[in-house]
C-alpha cells in the first residue's frame, strides 16, 4: 500500500489545491492498479468464504451420511463449540505459549543482530531464514528423529531421570517446541526490523541523561521495537492457533489441536463436512476477535 | 442429448441462445455436485428434499483413450508393492512397462480409508479427474464406493487371468459377481513385537499392557482392525450378534490404555515409522508390514503373532476411479499382476495374504519355504483354528456413528 503512495504521488495527492480537471484523469488509476489484487481476493478468498459459511450452515439427509441439503442450520456451530471446547482451548494456550516463549527467543536474538553482531549479522540474519529452504513438514518430521526415545536427547534425559513420561515426543511440551520452533523466524525478523531502525541518537540521548542501561532499554529501546513486537507475536500466534501439523506429528491422540479436529472433521468422518466448516468460522472468528482487542490495547500508529 | 426431444426454435438465433443457456446449466451442475442437488430444490430449509437415488440412474463412462494415450496412474499403499532399493525402482512395475508400453506411474497416496476417499469423494461425486486410473481399497470402503457409484464397471473378458482369483474371494458381500472390483492383497490383523526388547512372550491382548511396554505401543487407526481385535479378546464373535454396547466396551479399554499410558499413539499406515524409529516396539499392526519391516531394519527380531484370541482378516480391493479415461490401460495392469508369476513376486517381497491361485507353486520353485508361510498362503484350517474372522460390512448409519466414536478417542 504504502509503495503504491510513493509511486504515484500526484494520483494520491491530498485533496484541495490541485486543479480539478487534472484529479479527474488520473485519479482512477489507483484503482485500476488494485483490481488485480482485488480480482485475486474475491476469487480466492471472499468466494470460499462465502461457500465455507454455507457449508457450515448446511444439513445431512436423515439417514444418508455424506450427503447435505443447504440449509440454517446454526446447531453446527453449537456442536462444534460444545464437543470441541478442550482442542479450541489447548489450540489458544498452545499458540500462546509458543508465542511467549517465541517472544523470548527472538529479543535477545534480534537485540543481538541489530546492535552487536557487527560483521557476523549477514550469517546471523541467513542463519534464521535458512529453515525455510526446506519444507515446513521436513523440519518437523525432522524433529521426530532427534526427540525419538532412542535418539540423544531423550537418552540424556532418561539417564538424567528428568523425564517423567519416559519419552518427548507425544507430550504437549513436544507440540509447544514445535510450534516454537516452526514459528521462531516470524518472531525474529520484524523485531529485528524495528529495531535495525531505531535511531541510535535516542538510545544514547539515554545515557547521556544518566539512565542506566535496564532504564535506557526498558523506557527508550523496548517502545521503539514495540511494532516489531506487536507484528512478530501476531504473525506467530495466528497460525500457531489454526496450526495442525505440529500437534499430529509431535503430539499425542490427548494433544489434538483445532486444526486436527477440522482435518478429521472433513477427511475422516463421515458427514464432518459442516462441523469442519463451523469449526473453521468458528476459529477465524475468534482469532479476528482476539487480535481486534490485542491490536486496540498495544497498537501503536503502524505495523512495522 | 436430451435437448433433441423438444422441438428445437425455429429462430437459428434463439436456437443458439437456447443451447447455450442449457449447456451453462449443465456445467454448473456438475460444478456444484451433489451438494447443489439439495440447495436446487430448497434454499430455505423446510423438510429436507428427497435423497439422492442410489444407483437406478444409469452411470455415464468417460471416454477411453487407453489406446491412444498409454498411462495408467495407480494409487496405492505405502509398502504393498515390491521395490528395489538400489534401483529405486518396482521390478514388477517395469516389466509391466517394458511388456505393453503402457507407462505405469505408481504413488503411495494411502495412508488410511477415510482419509484417502474423503480427499477425492467431492471431486469423484462432481465427475473430475483425481488423476488417477487405480485406486486400492478395503472391503468396506469398496462397499462404500461401489455403493455411490464411483467405480467404473470391470470387463471381465479382458481380464482373463482374473479367473485365477480365490474361490473364496470371487463372490463377496459388496461386489457379487465381481463386477466393480478385484483383490489386490489380503491380509491378517494380529500384534507385532520386538521379541528381543520383551522378557516374555506376547500371545494375547492382554500380554501388552505390562509396565515395559508402557508408552511403546501403537495401535492402527482403523477401527475395524484395533477396536475388532479388543472385542475378540473380550469374547465378542465380531462376525455379527453384537451393537453399540459391545463396541463401546472395546473403546473403553483402549481409551483406558491409553490414559494409563500404554498406548502411545494411534496412527494410519505411518505407524511403521514409530516401529523402525524405536519409540515403539509393540502394537496391533498389518501381517505383512511386520516382514517388510525386519527387512528394512535387517531386524529379524520382530514377531507378528495372531491373538489366542483371534485377529482378522480383510482384503483390499483394486477399483478405476468413476473418472477415469484409462479403464483398459487399468485392466491391462490387473491383469497383468494376476499371472501367478507375477503375483508370486510381489508376494515375496510384500508378504500379504495373495489372492492368485497358481502363485503358491509359483513361490515355491524360488523360494520354497516362503511359499509354505501361512501368511502369504493360510489353509482353511489355519484361518479356522487362529479364530480369524471378517469385520461384517456396517449400515450406512452405523458406519457413521461408529467412525465418529473412533474420531473421538483420537482426541478428534
Amino acid at each position: 500500500m504504502s509503495a503504491l503512495a510513493h509511486a504515484g504521488p500526484a494520483g494520491g495527492a491530498p485533496a484541495g489545491d490541485t486543479p480539478p480537471q487534472e484529479r479527474q484523469g488520473r485519479s482512477w488509476l489507483p484503482y485500476l492498479l488494485l483490481v488485480p489484487g482485488a480480482l485475486w481476493l474475491l476469487v480466492f478468498f471472499v468466494v470460499p468464504l462465502v461457500q465455507l459459511f454455507s457449508v457450515s450452515l448446511q444439513s445431512q439427509f436423515p439417514g444418508y451420511p455424506g450427503y447435505y441439503y443447504r440449509d440454517v442450520n446454526f446447531s453446527n456451530y453449537l456442536s462444534a463449540l460444545t464437543d470441541f471446547a478442550p482442542q479450541f482451548g489447548r489450540s489458544l494456550l498452545f499458540a500462546g505459549l509458543a508465542t511467549f516463549f517465541a517472544f523470548c527467543l527472538a529479543y535477545p536474538l534480534a537485540y543481538a543482530m541489530a546492535f552487536k553482531a557487527g560483521r557476523w549479522r549477514n550469517i546471523m540474519l541467513i542463519a534464521v531464514i535458512a529453515p525455510f529452504f526446506t519444507s515446513f513438514i521436513l523440519r518437523t518430521v525432522a524433529w521426530r528423529q532427534i526427540l525419538a526415545d532412542e535418539g540423544p536427547v531423550a537418552s540424556t534425559l532418561n539417564a538424567l531421570h528428568l523425564l517423567p513420561g519416559g519419552h518427548i515426543t507425544e507430550t504437549w511440551a513436544a507440540v509447544v517446541a514445535g510450534l516454537t520452533y516452526n514459528f521462531l523466524p516470524f518472531m525474529v525478523l520484524p523485531i529485528y526490523a524495528s529495531l535495525e531502525r531505531a535511531d541510535h541518537r535516542v538510545i544514547e540521548a539515554g545515557g547521556d541523561l544518566y539512565a542506566n542501561g535496564f532504564t535506557t532499554f526498558r523506557t527508550v529501546t523496548l517502545p521503539m521495537s514495540m511494532p516489531g513486537v506487536l507484528a512478530g507475536t501476531l504473525l506467530t500466534f495466528i497460525p500457531a492457533a489454526g496450526d495442525y501439523v505440529n500437534a499430529d506429528l509431535l503430539g499425542a491422540d490427548n494433544t489434538k489441536m483445532v486444526g486436527n479436529v477440522i482435518e478429521s472433521q472433513f477427511f475422516k468422518v463421515l458427514g464432518g463436512f459442516p462441523v469442519a466448516a463451523a469449526l473453521s468460522f468458528t476459529l477465524m472468528a475468534l482469532i479476528l476477535a482476539m487480535v481486534f482487542v490485542y491490536v486496540r490495547r498495544f497498537g501503536t500508529e503502524e505495523l512495522v | 442429448m436430451a435437448p433433441l426431444r423438444r422441438r428445437p426454435p425455429a429462430d437459428p438465433a434463439v436456437r443458439d441462445l437456447v443451447r447455450a443457456a442449457r449447456s451453462a446449466q449443465l456445467s454448473r451442475r456438475s460444478l456444484l455436485g451433489t451438494a447443489a442437488l439439495g440447495g436446487a430444490a430448497s434454499l430455505a430449509a423446510c423438510a429436507p428434499p428427497t435423497p439422492p437415488s442410489g444407483g437406478a440412474a444409469a452411470v455415464q463412462l468417460p471416454q477411453d483413450v487407453s489406446a491412444t494415450d498409454k498411462v495408467v496412474r495407480w494409487a496405492n499403499w505405502t509398502a504393498y508393492l515390491d521395490y528395489d532399493e538400489d534401483t529405486k525402482q518396482y521390478p514388477t512395475l517395469e516389466a509391466f512397462i517394458k511388456e505393453t508400453g503402457i507407462k505405469a506411474t505408481y504413488s503411495e497416496d494411502i495412508e488410511d480409508n477415510d482419509s484417502y476417499f474423503n480427499k477425492i469423494a467431492p471431486q469423484l461425486r462432481a465427475k473430475q479427474d483425481i488423476g488417477k486410473d487405480i485406486f486400492v481399497f478395503t472391503d468396506w470402503m469398496a462397499n462404500r464406493v461401489i455403493r455411490e457409484q464411483l467405480a467404473q464397471p470391470l470387463e471381465i473378458i479382458r481380464m482373463p487371468n482374473a479367473s485365477n482369483l480365490l474361490d473364496s474371494l470371487k463372490d463377496v458381500s459388496f461386489d457379487p459377481g465381481r463386477n466393480y472390483s478385484l483383490t489386490w492383497q489380503s491380509g491378517f490383523a494380529g500384534i507385532g513385537y520386538d521379541k528381543t526388547k520383551v522378557s516374555q512372550e506376547i500371545k494375547s491382548l492382554d500380554d501388552l499392557w505390562t509396565p515395559e511396554l508402557k508408552g511403546r505401543i501403537v495401535v492402527l487407526s482403523e477401527f475395524r482392525d484395533t477396536v475388532a481385535l479388543v472385542m475378540q479378546s473380550q469374547g465378542v464373535d465380531i462376525t455379527g450378534g453384537w451393537g453399540r454396547t459391545q463396541f463401546e466396551n472395546a473403546v473403553n479399554l483402549i481409551e483406558q490404555k491409553m490414559s494409563e499410558g500404554y498406548i502411545r499413539r494411534i496412527k494410519g499406515n505411518s505407524y511403521l515409522e514409530d516401529l523402525k524409529s524405536g519409540n515403539a516396539i509393540a502394537g496391533i499392526v498389518w501381517s505383512g508390514d511386520l516382514f517388510i519391516l525386519r527387512a528394512e531394519t535387517e531386524n529379524d527380531n520382530w514377531q507378528f503373532v495372531i491373538p489366542e484370541s483371534g485377529g482378522t482378516l480383510w482384503s483390499d480391493n483394486m477399483m478405476v476411479p468413476i473418472t477415469s479415461t484409462h479403464r483398459r490401460n487399468a485392466m491391462t495392469l490387473m491383469n497383468y499382476y494376476y499371472e501367478p508369476a507375477v503375483a508370486a513376486e510381489v508376494a515375496a517381497w510384500v508378504n500379504y495374504v495373495c489372492p492368485v491361485q497358481g502363485a503358491q507353486e509359483e513361490l515355491a520353485k524360488s523360494d520354497p519355504e516362503l511359499a509354505e508361510s501361512p501368511f502369504i498362503f493360510p489353509s482353511a484350517e489355519y484361518i479356522k483354528d487362529n479364530n480369524i474372522q471378517g469385520f461384517p460390512a456396517l449400515s450406512p448409519q452405523d458406519d457413521q456413528a461408529y467412525s465418529a466414536i473412533w474420531q473421538k478417542v483420537q482426541g478428534n
